[in-house]
């Protein structure tokens, strides 16, 4: 869309800017004085440079735990976005049916990450959880606090589970924002509706699922509550995210000046691939638009 | 045929999404003894003596007024504040813009927990601790960028030429915005208003750090059921059901405007 170049339009911003900066801006900046100092107490700080980078860096379980959220990562996109966008198009559009989807759908979103855990750790267990229970009646032993396979495979259940209604949900609204020409259009040249899908539905959605591919990598790669309240990070190491290692050393060993170096390059990961991502989609879009 | 195998394939996938909900609610109804001797598909004593205590115990109750009260707050500034901003990605050229809308997600990227303590000073400084007003503001450094690019989206897809066209019927800006330009994304305003909602409703981290008393969250009221004697799965469970009613009931106001979305709006 060609837009109007006008750079008043940033009075419509401004409010927006001051009210995300005022929470933004100055704990960052001290989290960056974190990274560089050693603190011993009030007043006793020693600038140490770049030392806390160079050692969070060199930390292999830092690189294990950094390999494991790519994986953790790229399934969750690899699982939620397609399935988002299929549940989507199921989804009746009118009527009492469509009202039931929507309000079930956004049941699971809706509860606090650490009861979901807490639920789940009721729900997977072999003796008194629902699905503990079936999968040890069909004959599988089930218990995912030995096996890390079925603490993986525990978790993705549960973060399927947990945030694919998101997916959907966006996908959902991202569709009946299409006006019904384009489909009465379709409809006259006989197109089939995996065309209708490729020609009209998916590029009038890249908008939503950008911002729910955006979503999801950051949310997942920024995972905590829910893995740390079901698994704890075990069996051994086996889902020890990120996030749970950086609580490890900050609240663990209370290391300030190493976590907060962690954190900013942790968020610098993020930052980056999220940018990847969005160029990405940016420039695929334009291409089929 | 093909539109009975759908539903079909539907209904599957709501049965297995409410499975966890339905254990909950199950668990809820029992008392923490039975959950824990016994497995059972349905309560066979149904007590209420969870929910009795939530609703009787002040600690508990005024855990979901503070909820929702810093979640509405916020809910309404971010889509106060955003409307007009995502207007002004998705129509205008000017300089910063692409770094500016950018950067807004960045703050969606930072881990939180070395955070909460520069967070916690903050908020000291401005005397805000343990008010309801910091935790919605707090709130709004990750909900209001997700409220312009959500609303950047939607208004993206609606043509310019319906902007051009109100101009010169003789609207004003604000005019054009509320009477034109509000019905044609009212699916968009819909899901971030609920997406707002959803996501200031289960943060803890923020909300713990910058409250104590007055205006503690629900969820971490819940964190206190673990005591010397182990968790009280039932009574969790039960305040688990009752923080999914507001943001149902918040879905459910807002689910017209998602389900009519653009071929409802006047053009």
């Amino acid at each position: 869309m060609n837009k109007w170049e006008d750079n008043k339009a940033w009075f419509l911003v401004l409010p927006v800017f001051i009210i995300v900066a005022f929470s933004a801006i100055i704990p960052l900046m001290t989290v960056v004085n974190y990274s560089i100092q050693d603190i011993f107490g009030p007043g006793e700080r020693v600038f140490v440079g770049v030392e806390w980078f160079r050692e969070v860096l060199s930390d292999s379980r830092l690189h294990e735990a950094l390999l494991k959220q790519f994986l953790f990562s790229g399934l969750v996109l690899l699982i939620e976005i397609p399935l988002g966008i299929i549940i989507a198009l199921m989804m009746p559009k009118k009527g009492w049916s469509a009202s039931l989807s929507l309000v079930l759908i956004a049941l699971p979103l809706l509860i606090p990450w650490n009861v979901i855990g807490t639920i789940w750790i009721v729900f997977t267990r072999p003796d008194i959880g629902l699905l503990g229970a079936t999968i040890n009646g069909m004959g599988i032993p089930f218990d995912h606090t030995s096996s890390p396979m079925q603490a993986w495979i525990t978790l993705m259940l549960m973060e399927v589970w947990h945030w694919t209604p998101l997916v959907a949900l966006l996908a959902y609204a991202g569709l009946r924002a299409i006006p019904e020409a384009y489909f009465q259009a379709a409809k006259i040249d006989g197109a089939s509706s995996w065309a209708v899908f490729k020609y009209i539905q998916l590029p009038k959605m890249r908008g939503v699922l950008t911002i729910a591919l955006l979503l999801r990598f950051m949310d997942s790669f920024l995972i905590y509550a829910e893995p740390f309240v079901l698994t704890g990070g075990g069996p051994g190491n086996s889902t020890t995210f990120l996030s749970i290692y950086l609580v490890k050393i900050a609240v663990g060993q209370f290391d300030l000046g190493p976590a907060a170096a962690f954190s900013l390059i942790y968020f610098l990961i993020i930052l980056l691939l999220s940018w990847l991502f969005y160029q990405v989609l940016q420039n695929v879009g334009k291409g089929e638009a | 045929m093909k539109i009975k195998k759908r539903n079909f394939a539907l209904v599957f996938y709501f049965i297995l999404l409410m499975l966890p909900i339905y254990w909950m609610l199950n668990m809820s109804l029992r008392t923490n003894a039975d959950i824990l001797s016994t497995f059972s598909l349905y309560p066979k004593e149904i007590t209420f003596a969870n929910y009795m205590k939530i609703f009787t115990d002040p600690s508990w109750y005024s855990g979901y007024i503070n909820s929702i009260i810093y979640v509405s707050i916020n809910t309404v500034i971010s889509l106060v504040t955003a409307l007009p901003a995502a207007y002004a990605f998705s129509r205008y050229r000017f300089i910063g813009d692409s770094q500016m809308f950018f950067w807004l997600l960045t703050n969606r990227m930072a881990p939180a927990a070395v955070f909460l303590l520069p967070f916690f000073q903050l908020y000291s400084t401005f005397g805000l601790i343990d008010t309801h007003i910091a935790v919605a503001l707090a709130h709004c450094l990750f909900n209001v960028p997700l409220a312009v690019w959500i609303l950047e989206g939607f208004m993206s897809g609606i043509p310019k030429e319906i902007d051009e066209t109100a101009y010169i019927d003789g609207y004003s800006f604000p005019g054009f915005f509320a009477m034109v330009f509000m019905p044609l994304i009212r699916s968009g305003v819909g899901v971030t208003a609920f997406f707002c909602f959803m996501f200031s409703w289960v943060e803890l981290l923020l909300a713990r750090t910058l409250t104590t008393t007055e205006a503690k969250p629900i969820a971490a009221t819940m964190t206190r059921t673990v005591s010397a004697t182990g968790l009280d799965w039932g009574l969790l469970a039960a305040a688990g059901i009752l923080t999914i009613v507001p943001g149902a009931l918040v879905i459910w106001f807002v689910r017209n405007h998602m389900a009519k979305g653009f071929a409802m709006g006047r053009v």
